[in-house]
């Protein structure tokens, strides 16, 4: 088979790949930030206790349970049509494809943050717990001090494993025409024909993106020391 | 504090003390009074609720029933009462020192930050002051050169000092042990009881859950002997160790005597190169 590649095609749109770039980095950055902070408060109400009142554990963990099960066993490409073609017949109104979108890709990267939340601060040794109460430490001391700084350093390695996923995960925005890298990508091909240049450089343009990431992580993981 | 019978301050009450775990009752109905100044070991068999009691002493643990009270401090639990809440107990707890098997240090930071956590996020000392006193109490258990060491740099022996060490840097009125030397090797364990033998002749009111019998007898005021979530003989220490009434007691300390004259070289040997 005999193929003249011609990359002038895909240079040609550089504005269009800025823009593609930018918008899944933003999204990339801004689900993150957002699945973060939801995970961080859904994870402290899956692990939320009351001595004195025990019922009041499981009336709060029990929905966002719920939550956290229901965008983890749903593919993520289901919740971002469901939000942007299902929702709107229940609320009466529709909801413009870049809020439906950021809002499933929030919800999932929130649901499995939690769990990493949840997993960390578990996997902190009962001992330090009870080391900590018989120093006379309130509550919030001792997560201050003692849980959060050790489980922090176990959360980062998953936590930066799951970004990873999630801006890849971005390129679902395609779907609800969103012009992110992909979808740019879908119209040059349109334009040009030339789904081989278009497409390889949509994957090179991932690659540059994730790769040091990876890197990141891999050094992350390899610092257990600590 | 209640003045006892005997005229001494009794720092310690323990009054009616039940624990259940689910249906199990792991403690059923105790009382003892431990005197300010006094050492008092609790010996008997594993699983007779002994670490339970001594969980209950500060609270670590929540007495189903019974009072307990340390100082001023007095807490009657059961039915009608209600459960002090997290910062009242984290205030109680301060007057409270505990040590324990697995010594649970904390391995983020270094052995004299260990020693002054809880001066500065709990007492609110400043950390100059803080530090100086770290300093005293990591010289006292011989571990001034372990001041950057990380937990992990440190044998278990010398693990347990720093635990001791950061218990005492809250000035409690009261030492709890756990079995602070069972996760120990042989050959570690006397540095330890070396400075637990110190904080008794200096006198620290403490309470000890020990297998080490030949310690109890050198050390202890008093000896309880509990088995089956029960007090089921208690008095001076000579009296228990080497004359006790009850069969089980008797039993129980037959088979620890047995052993112990196999380790008796040993034990001699190691004790006279400390």
């Amino acid at each position: 088979m005999h193929y003249v590649w011609d990359f002038d095609v895909v240079l040609a749109f550089t504005d269009f790949w800025l823009k593609g770039a930018s918008i899944t980095l933003a999204y990339a950055f801004g689900t993150i930030t957002g699945g973060l902070i939801i995970g961080v408060f859904a994870g402290m109400a899956l692990l939320f206790e009351s001595r004195k009142f025990p019922w009041l554990g499981a009336i709060v963990s029990a929905p966002i349970y719920g939550y956290v099960q229901v965008f983890r066993c749903t593919p993520l490409l289901v919740q971002i049509v469901w939000f942007y073609y299902a929702l709107p017949v229940l609320w009466g109104a529709s909801m413009p494809a870049w809020m439906a979108s950021g809002l499933g890709l929030m919800l999932y990267m929130g649901a499995f943050s939690s769990e990493i939340f949840r997993a960390g601060i578990m996997s902190i040794d009962k001992g330090q717990w009870q080391a900590s109460r018989a120093l006379g430490m309130t509550y919030s001391q001792m997560m201050r001090r003692i849980i959060l700084p050790q489980a922090t350093r176990r959360m980062v390695p998953p936590f930066v494993n799951q970004s990873i996923l999630q801006l890849k995960n971005t390129s679902l925005l395609y779907v609800v025409a969103v012009p992110d890298i992909m979808y740019t990508g879908s119209i040059i091909v349109a334009e040009t024909f030339r789904p081989l240049e278009v497409y390889t450089s949509v994957a090179i343009m991932y690659f540059c993106m994730l790769f040091p990431l990876q890197r990141f992580a891999a050094r992350m993981e390899a610092r257990r020391d600590i | 504090m209640t003045s006892s019978e005997n005229g001494k301050e009794a720092m310690i009450q323990i009054t009616d003390l039940h624990k259940y775990f689910g249906d199990v009752q792991a403690v059923r109905g105790v009382s003892i009074d431990v005197n300010a100044g006094d050492v008092l070991f609790v010996i008997g068999p594993s699983g007779c609720g002994k670490s339970t009691t001594l969980r209950c002493i500060n609270l670590l643990e929540h007495p189903t029933k019974g009072t307990i009270q340390v100082g001023e401090d007095s807490h009657t639990f059961g039915a009608g009462h209600n459960m002090p809440s997290g910062r009242v107990l984290a205030r109680y707890r301060t007057h409270i020192g505990m040590v324990f098997q697995q010594f649970d240090l904390f391995p983020h930071m270094t052995a004299i930050e260990n020693v002054m956590e809880g001066p500065i996020t709990v007492l609110k000392k400043s950390n100059k002051e803080a530090e100086a006193t770290a300093a005293d109490l990591l010289a006292k258990v011989g571990l001034s050169d372990k001041e950057d060491s990380f937990p992990t740099q440190l044998s278990g022996g010398q693990a347990q000092r720093v635990a001791i060490a950061r218990a005492l840097a809250m000035q409690p009125r009261v030492m709890l042990f756990d079995e602070v030397t069972s996760a120990l090797d042989p050959e570690l364990v006397s540095e330890v009881l070396h400075v637990m033998r110190q904080l008794a002749d200096e006198g620290t009111t403490m309470v000890v859950v020990t297998h080490e019998m030949s310690f109890a007898r050198e050390v202890a005021d008093h000896v309880v002997m509990m088995d089956a979530g029960q007090f089921i003989e208690q008095g001076e220490a000579e009296q228990i160790l080497d004359n006790p009434q009850n069969a089980r007691t008797q039993s129980f300390l037959a088979r620890f005597h047995g052993a112990a004259e196999i380790r008796g070289m040993a034990g001699a040997a190691l004790e006279k190169e400390i």
